[in-house]
């Protein structure tokens, strides 16, 4: 597929570079020359500079061959008018990045009324994301497939954890749990599990289960199973903004720590009943005086990665609670992996997993649709959600007959309302949502990861 | 330094040279010459060492800007290296040594087509299959060798890229489409589609199937070995012409080709091709008056007809000949002299500084003027409608001044041969041999002037002068920076 990406920034360099893997020619505009050349070198893509609002930049980026086209500036109001400009140019889908609250409100009308294909915006994606582990602060991620009946949980096994020094096959029989244990993590390894695969302290392991499955599961392993009370929250930039509005309703508290006054105002106004602290959120004596030692969860959203990582080492260090860490680069990821962090949350990958979903699945595979996509190991390994249609070659053969790939696992099967975690025997059917973990990224069809 | 990667593109480079060597071992075999056995014996060898560098395994495939530019100069080394064995290993009396050997393949691939072969019949003497490498090197590396790699070889990464920049000519190279590969891919579709249209046009002129695809290898990579004694003064005028319009086909940057097909009209006539036109639309009518007026040449319509196709061959840097320019009068001799530093446009197979940034350099260089009117005055340089970087034009300036030193050290080095030099002229051919030399080399362009003009060769120079031109012709091709680079000490350093 031809794509256009207008905008440089985390967003557009980390969609570039994903679109590209994948296999689509890409295409980058942007008005600051250093950007497009740091971009381009560094990419196999185009690069243009220009405003890409204007009619001669979106012609000389090749508009007219495109298929797809991304504005992720960060301005709301450009990423608009390129997408109206681009709409009206060339026959192509287009996607806007949205983050001013205002209009992503609003988003389902914009969408419409401008003939958008789809609005992002990553800084909600990935509050939701943050309230998600808040409700079930056991998982590092949670992932919902299948319409949020089943979800991909990430965890960490703890120091004394029971499972530790048992194969997958014995925790299986023992807990009697009915759940998939998709990967494990161990250290910069990525392993798809097998039966015989043994857990080690400090390993990262993915499970696919129902909702109900996976809290039973948690329980017997001696899991906290639920939510947060109390949270306490470094920074009032717009995640803060969108993380209130989610859990406003929620019963979990919510304390903020913001540096900008005028921050805090805003935020004092929109959401009364919040606790709104005004005052540096690297000021140790204020946290602690604000209660870090005590919360249930510390969120740290500052704008710098630098100060968010360390605000949560200490916070590790004085609270056995749940830290969530977001963190904006993903270059130093391997450092940044073998911190005491528990989760950390990266809004652009969220964003760019969510348009890699939409443009895999406007490819157009035969036989299947994919519905979700979700890396569980940056770049490594993907989980993919196909939506099975009666012409799929692998329809009615069970599992065992069919010629599976090295390192693919089927992860559950939903089907009318029930969730079958699959043995060998089970068979897929047409109009089933099947969940795939592969190491081989990329796929665009469910056949894919057959021989 | 990332010496693994390093080691696997000169690896992939030798199996790419076993396959080219592939075309002469045919010809060989179609003639029945003995230069099969040599062919032969050289895939073998190209094909085993290159089998031995990939046999390693790679550790890790980044490669950088730095990595781009070493791995480019490497191979045209190797490939240089391994290419003048054949010419070397033959029964062909020319190559009496390696460095002669070396000399003439370094003059195919960088496509200058200055030749160690001392006369023009000794050149119609050669084997044909031997005729045919040398033609071939031409056509392989016009367009580049390591582009054609990227073509064809499915190399993983973007980074890529720096290699191609810096194979690519021209100040500022730019994608075609997003991705490298594809880029690649278009390029040597429409350099082989033009090729395939020129020899058919020759076969048209009634010109033999071999001459013709030698003719139209040499013209394509500008590169000017001709197989005939007297080059090409002996074809009919046809033949000449659609020589001349090749030439200047090949010069033209092959963006602008790619965007006449897209129609996109205004990025097909930019600033740079209609400087070049321009160029050498008054080179011609200058020449052609001075030969016509000056009576060296009797009839307008042959003075027409030389001059175009002499200002086009220099201009292009191909370097074929139909009349001995070394005989014209001095104000054409000059004016040839000059155009030859001005060489093609960028993105083409031609040689020489460039026009493009002989236009930016022009631009820049009014500006300045204007500055010292208005010293507060802000103004930048733009072509085409677009503002050039005052990093391009930097560099670009850096690149004038450094192809400047590389000439006049070259010039001083080879200096020491001129006195010994058999040359049959007059005195102040000495001067004139010499500067030309390095002219036709440094702009891969190939006969100078004086005893180097297109009745002469380069055989009476010393091993060492021999080496400066090899030196020459592959800072010519890869502009400068790369051959300057491979011997910076600080590219090395860890």
């Amino acid at each position: 597929m031809n794509v256009i990406i207008v905008g440089c920034g985390r967003v557009g360099m980390t969609l570039a570079e994903k679109l590209n893997d994948d296999g689509n020619a890409v295409t980058v505009i942007d008005m600051l020359p250093s950007k497009v050349n740091e971009i381009t070198s560094q990419i196999d893509v185009m690069g243009v500079v220009g405003n890409g609002a204007t009619h001669t930049t979106l012609i000389d980026a090749g508009i007219k061959d495109a298929d797809l086209f991304i504005a992720v500036t960060n301005s709301d109001e450009l990423n608009l008018l390129c997408c109206m400009v681009a709409k009206k140019e060339g026959d192509c889908q287009t996607i806007a990045r949205l983050k001013n609250p205002q209009y992503s409100n609003e988003a389902e009308y914009l969408r419409h009324e401008l003939g958008l294909a789809m609005v992002i915006n990553p800084e909600y994606a990935a509050a939701k994301e943050i309230a998600r582990v808040l409700r079930f602060p056991s998982a590092i991620k949670i992932e919902p497939f299948a319409k949020g009946h089943v979800e991909l949980i990430k965890f960490r096994l703890p120091k004394g954890s029971p499972i530790i020094g048992m194969s997958v096959k014995d925790m299986i029989v023992k807990y009697r749990a009915n759940v998939l244990v998709c990967t494990i993590e161990r250290g910069e390894e990525a392993h798809i599990a097998n039966g015989d695969f043994v857990f080690a302290e400090k390993d990262v392991v993915s499970i696919v289960a129902s909702v109900k499955n996976a809290h039973d599961f948690f329980v017997n392993i001696n899991y906290k199973g639920h939510s947060v009370k109390n949270v306490l929250v470094a920074g009032g930039g717009v995640i803060t903004h969108y993380l209130c509005e989610i859990l406003q309703k929620s019963g979990i508290a919510l304390k903020i720590v913001e540096k900008d006054e005028k921050l805090c105002e805003t935020l004092a106004a929109d959401y009364p009943k919040l606790d709104i602290i005004h005052g540096k959120p690297s000021d140790k004596e204020l946290l602690l005086e604000e209660g870090v030692e005590k919360v249930g969860a510390f969120v740290a959203l500052s704008n710098l990665d630098e100060e968010n990582i360390l605000l949560s080492l200490f916070a590790r260090e004085v609270n056995n609670g749940k830290i969530v860490t977001k963190i904006n680069r993903t270059d130093y990821d391997s450092v940044i992996r073998r911190l005491d962090l528990d989760t950390v949350i990266t809004p652009k990958n969220v964003t760019a997993d969510s348009i890699l979903r939409y443009v895999r699945a406007t490819r157009n595979a035969k036989g299947s649709n994919i519905e979700t996509l979700y890396n569980i190991i940056e770049g490594k390994v993907e989980a993919t959600e196909f939506i099975i249609k009666e012409d799929s070659p692998i329809v009615n053969i069970p599992l065992s007959q069919l010629k599976f790939q090295d390192n693919v696992l089927v992860a559950s099967i939903f089907r009318d309302g029930k969730v079958i975690i699959p043995r060998g025997n089970d068979v897929i059917l047409a109009g089933d949502s099947v969940i795939v973990v592969t190491k081989t990224v990329g796929l665009s069809d469910i056949a894919d990861v057959l021989r | 330094m990332n010496f693994s990667a390093i080691r696997r593109v000169i690896g992939w480079i030798l199996l790419f040279e076993a396959i080219f060597l592939l075309l002469p071992l045919l010809t060989a075999a179609v003639y029945w010459e003995e230069e099969f056995f040599v062919f032969l014996f050289c895939i073998a060898l190209c094909a085993s060492v290159g089998g031995l560098f990939l046999s390693k395994k790679l550790k890790n495939d980044a490669i950088y800007a730095k990595e781009g530019i070493v791995i480019t100069t490497l191979c045209w080394i190797v490939l240089s290296l391994f290419g003048a064995l054949p010419l070397y290993l033959s029964g062909a009396d020319a190559y009496t040594s390696y460095v002669d050997a070396l000399f003439e393949i370094v003059s195919g691939f960088t496509t200058t087509g200055a030749t160690i072969v001392p006369t023009g019949a000794e050149v119609a003497a050669l084997p044909k299959s031997i005729l045919m490498w040398r033609s071939f090197s031409h056509w392989v590396g016009g367009m580049g060798v390591l582009v054609f790699m990227i073509a064809f070889l499915p190399l993983s990464g973007a980074r890529n890229m720096y290699i191609m920049k810096a194979e690519s000519p021209g100040p500022t190279v730019s994608k075609l489409v997003p991705k490298v590969r594809t880029t690649a891919k278009i390029l040597y579709v429409i350099y082989a589609g033009m090729t395939a249209i020129q020899i058919i046009l020759l076969l048209c002129g009634g010109m033999s199937f071999f001459e013709s695809v030698n003719a139209a290898f040499a013209t394509a990579g500008t590169g000017g070995f001709a197989i005939k004694a007297d080059g090409f003064a002996g074809y009919s005028s046809y033949l000449q012409i659609v020589v001349t319009v090749f030439m200047l086909l090949f010069s033209i940057n092959f963006n602008s080709y790619y965007m006449f097909g897209k129609r996109r009209w205004k990025e097909v006539l930019t600033a740079e091709v209609k400087a070049f036109l321009l160029i050498v639309f008054a080179a011609i009518t200058a020449i052609t008056l001075n030969v016509y007026y000056t009576n060296t040449l009797t009839s307008f319509g042959g003075a027409l007809k030389h001059s175009a196709f002499s200002v086009s061959s220099i201009i292009s840097t191909t370097g074929f000949v139909t009349e001995d320019f070394a005989l014209w009068p001095m104000f054409s001799q000059i004016l040839l002299l000059l155009i030859m530093f001005v060489g093609a446009c960028a993105g083409s197979t031609g040689g020489g500084i460039k026009v493009s940034r002989l236009v930016v350099l022009g631009k820049s260089a009014s500006n300045e003027i204007g500055k010292m009117l208005h010293p507060k005055q802000i103004k930048h340089v733009t072509v085409d409608g677009r503002v050039v970087e005052p990093d391009v034009v930097r560099s670009i300036c850096a690149f004038v001044f450094l192809y400047v030193i590389v000439f006049i050290v070259s010039f001083l080095i080879i200096s020491f041969d001129l006195n010994n030099l058999n040359y049959a002229g007059v005195e102040n051919t000495k001067f004139m041999t010499g500067f030309s030399s390095v002219a036709a080399t440094l702009n891969n362009i190939g006969p100078g002037l004086g005893a180097v003009g297109p009745a002469g060769s380069f055989a009476a120079y010393s091993w060492w002068s021999k080496l400066v031109f090899i030196f020459d012709m592959l800072a010519g091709r890869l502009e400068i920076f790369p051959m300057l680079l491979l011997f910076a000490p600080s590219t090395w350093r860890r």
